[in-house]
């Protein structure tokens, strides 16, 4: 009797499943596994990653002397439209999608996503964007050339004069990017509101869950404004309506705010899922409870509400009226406030923890560092002098690649890292992973802090060649962005003999707690042999007490056989 | 120990004979996410009309007086009538009376249709375009996009309508019923708040 009820609730340690697909191929097909999709989206979006830093080292060669001498003009400006383009709408959002969309019904204890079928509709429009963008360096006149902000009038330009021009292809891959992620956001959040598992209530979702509703929740009500922008200038561009044509008395400063009024809280879709990420990893590495939890998870949610009321901080110099400047650089500056409760929770978190520096948390811990240092600069710019001052300059560029790059990038690696065992069920190689760490924090370093001197000396943004003066900061920023397309070598030779042939991981290698590590490495299909009953709050390290009755249960039974 | 595998036993057949009306729940959970993120885009466009008519330079196109308001009342009227329609016709599926559903269902349906039908006699008598300066952009977008949307609702009315024939479909209520009939409230509130913008502030 006792036996049997033993049998009956331990957790599936010894056989997988039947019917795990183990084949390779089903990667490559329409599969509607959450945990098949999410690797999808992880590794489609790393090749985009890969062809939008040939890219940015392109651009980088070019800057590395002063004179416009290795690609031309025009050719530069769709080297940087197309870097930020894929950047952004291919690489980061995809491949937080691909996170949250492995980890979220794992960490919630549900076996799929509530709309299995419309997750993977979602994914596959990914490459299919991803191909029409591409299509726009074959057609003649080349891709679009107005950066990835695409203001009018110069996104209204169509020197060709054909229907189908890089412009034309580039709003197009913007929208079907946007459908994507609206998809993906509705399935998302769904998801979190309806497929917790009993007992795991809001206030017992790890933060990583938090900060994914918080920023999926911005998609929903930020994406629908830049889609109607991006509709209104399809329609100047094509048909030849004025909504955005001066010439015809358009008023293109309304693009701007459409634009804007999704794409600054989209730099929020971006971080608030690495902010999740530091939560998960900082409490495991540093055998601590997350500081302050209920603080860190409600602050996602106020990040989410100030992100509506920021945007015009973009375009202090637009022409805008004084008063907005005042009301938007007070909202702006107001934003440092839940950001510095989770940094100082973080802070506190690892404070007095027994640290165990491996890649992940080397990543997480320099993701951290630069985090903050793109967040003084970001107070720095929400103040209207000193933004005219610096507008347009590489001050800027260095900013924002601080936040991109030196926050979300290295926190993406860092989660990579720590759930790459539970992805794969292997271990990856420590050594080439360090080695992977110091160049790309060194890389980063090198190649965006000398963008901040030269931006305030007064180095002009967008441009292919520049006063000579400039040109020790440049030689240093191109030599870290070469260092930078060196960093991804060791991340690619790691993960691929990892997943060939590194050591079989087993369920928890980090001593991590959390439902996603009480299942085998991989996860057999569906998750959970029996869905868990959680009883206790995430991030117990310390305390020694159960997460799921399941446990308890064991633990109680453990207990009194021994007696 | 035992009570513990009789309650896990119990969870499985209950999560077996739910299932179906979890999905359900949780697809009308998505689908009212999906509308409100939709919202947003006729916010928008709402905003970037208030925004030209009250700055623009030229608001109405050369030899453009305005807008008629008689024959776009009529097709408010009825397009704000068949939400009733719409409603009395779900009541009628509650109470199990497939016939009466159908036949408010397809009530609705002519409302919409004739709504649509109304909108393209206006369009054709109208002397200006698409092109025509801001005025002209903002009223076919908005025209235009709403009316995509009614189109899209009838076709949805059609599609429901066709699965009602399904012997035995409808049995437990029907979630597609309940999100089409959403959707038409959606589009009908849309147009009112459409109509008090193009055709009330003039």
């Amino acid at each position: 009797m006792t036996n049997l009820s033993i049998d009956a609730l331990a957790p599936n340690r010894q056989e997988p499943s039947p019917g795990e697909p183990e084949n390779w191929w089903r990667f490559f097909t329409f599969s509607t596994d959450h945990k098949v999709i999410g690797i999808q989206y992880i590794v489609t979006a790393f090749v985009f990653f890969l062809i939008g830093g040939f890219l940015a080292m392109v651009i980088r060669g070019e800057l590395i002397t002063p004179e416009a001498d290795l690609v031309d003009r025009t050719v530069y400006n769709a080297l940087f439209t197309m870097h930020g383009t894929i950047m952004l709408f291919m690489w980061t959002f995809p491949v937080l999608n691909g996170l949250a969309n492995y980890l979220v019904p794992l960490q919630i204890g549900a076996r799929d996503m509530a709309f299995p079928r419309l997750n993977a509709v979602a994914f596959w429009m990914v490459p299919l964007f991803g191909v029409i963008l591409m299509a726009s360096f074959l057609v003649p006149g080349g891709p679009s050339q107005s950066g990835w902000w695409a203001y009018p009038p110069v996104s209204l330009q169509n020197p060709t004069g054909n229907l189908i021009n890089g412009q034309f292809l580039w709003i197009l891959a913007v929208a079907l990017s946007g459908i994507s992620s609206i998809l993906g956001a509705v399935n998302i959040v769904t998801t979190i509101i309806r497929m917790r598992a009993p007992g795991m209530t809001f206030f017992k979702m790890p933060v990583f869950c938090w900060t994914v509703a918080a920023a999926q929740t911005i998609q929903l009500f930020g994406l629908p404004a830049l889609t109607a922008g991006a509709v209104m200038l399809l329609f100047d561009l094509t048909v030849g309506t004025s909504f955005f044509n001066p010439e015809t008395g358009g008023d293109p400063v309304l693009y701007q705010h459409f634009f804007w009024f999704y794409s600054h809280p989209a730099v929020y879709v971006i971080i608030l899922p690495v902010f999740g990420v530091f939560s998960e990893l900082f409490p495991v590495y540093a055998r601590k409870p997350l500081f302050g939890y209920h603080f860190v998870a409600i602050s996602s949610f106020v990040i989410t509400g100030l992100s509506a009321i920021v945007w015009v901080h973009h375009m202090f110099a637009s022409g805008t009226p004084g008063w907005m400047r005042m009301l938007f650089m007070a909202s702006t500056m107001l934003i440092s406030v839940p950001t510095g409760v989770k940094i100082f929770a973080w802070v506190a978190t690892i404070w007095g923890g027994k640290i165990k520096l491996t890649t992940p948390m080397l990543f997480a811990l320099g993701g951290l560092d630069n985090f903050l240092f793109a967040g003084i600069t970001g107070i720095m710019l929400a103040s209207v002098p000193f933004d005219i001052h610096v507008n347009n300059t590489y001050f800027v560029v260095g900013h924002f690649h601080y936040v991109i790059y030196g926050a979300a990038v290295m926190g993406i690696y860092a989660a990579i890292y720590h759930w790459f065992p539970k992805m794969t069920g292997r271990m990856y190689y420590e050594g080439l992973g360090k080695l992977h760490f110091v160049l790309t924090f060194i890389g980063v370093n090198l190649n965006f802090l000398p963008m901040h001197p030269a931006g305030l000396m007064g180095m002009p943004r967008r441009v292919a060649s520049y006063d000579p003066e400039f040109a020790f900061w440049n030689v240093l920023a191109s030599l870290g962005g070469f260092l930078l397309g060196v960093s991804t070598l060791p991340f690619l030779l790691n993960m691929i003999s990892a997943w060939v042939q590194g050591d079989k991981a087993p369920a928890n290698p980090w001593r991590a707690i959390g439902l996603e590590w009480l299942v085998a490495s991989p996860p057999p299909h569906e998750n959970f042999d029996e869905i868990p009953t959680i009883i206790a709050e995430p991030y117990g390290y310390g305390k020694n007490e159960p997460l799921t009755a399941q446990q308890a249960a064991l633990q109680q039974l453990a207990s009194t056989e021994v007696a | 120990m035992s009570s513990i595998n009789l309650d896990s036993t119990v969870n499985t057949a209950a999560e077996a004979s739910h299932a179906h009306h979890e999905e359900g729940e949780h697809r009308l959970v998505g689908f009212i996410i999906f509308l409100l993120s939709e919202s947003v885009i006729f916010l928008s466009f709402f905003v970037g009309y208030a925004v030209y008519k009250t700055t623009a330079l030229d608001w109405l196109p050369p030899g453009v007086e305005g807008l008629e308001v008689r024959e776009p009342l009529i097709n408010t009227i009825v397009l704000v009538s068949s939400s009733l329609v719409i409603y009395i016709a779900e009541r009628y599926l509650k109470k199990e009376n497939l016939w009466g559903f159908r036949a408010f269902w397809l009530l609705t349906m002519a409302m919409g249709s004739f709504f649509l039908y109304g909108q393209a006699v206006e369009w054709s008598g109208l002397n200006f375009g698409f092109t025509d300066g801001l005025y002209g952009g903002m009223f076919y977008l908005l025209t235009g996009f709403h009316g995509l949307h009614v189109l899209t609702g009838v076709l949805l009315q059609a599609i429901m309508l066709g699965r009602s024939f399904i012997p035995g479909n409808y049995d437990n209520g029907e979630v597609g019923v309940i999100a089409t009939s959403l959707f038409w409230h959606f589009v009908d509130v849309i147009w009112i708040v459409l109509f008090i913008l193009i055709y009330a502030w003039q």
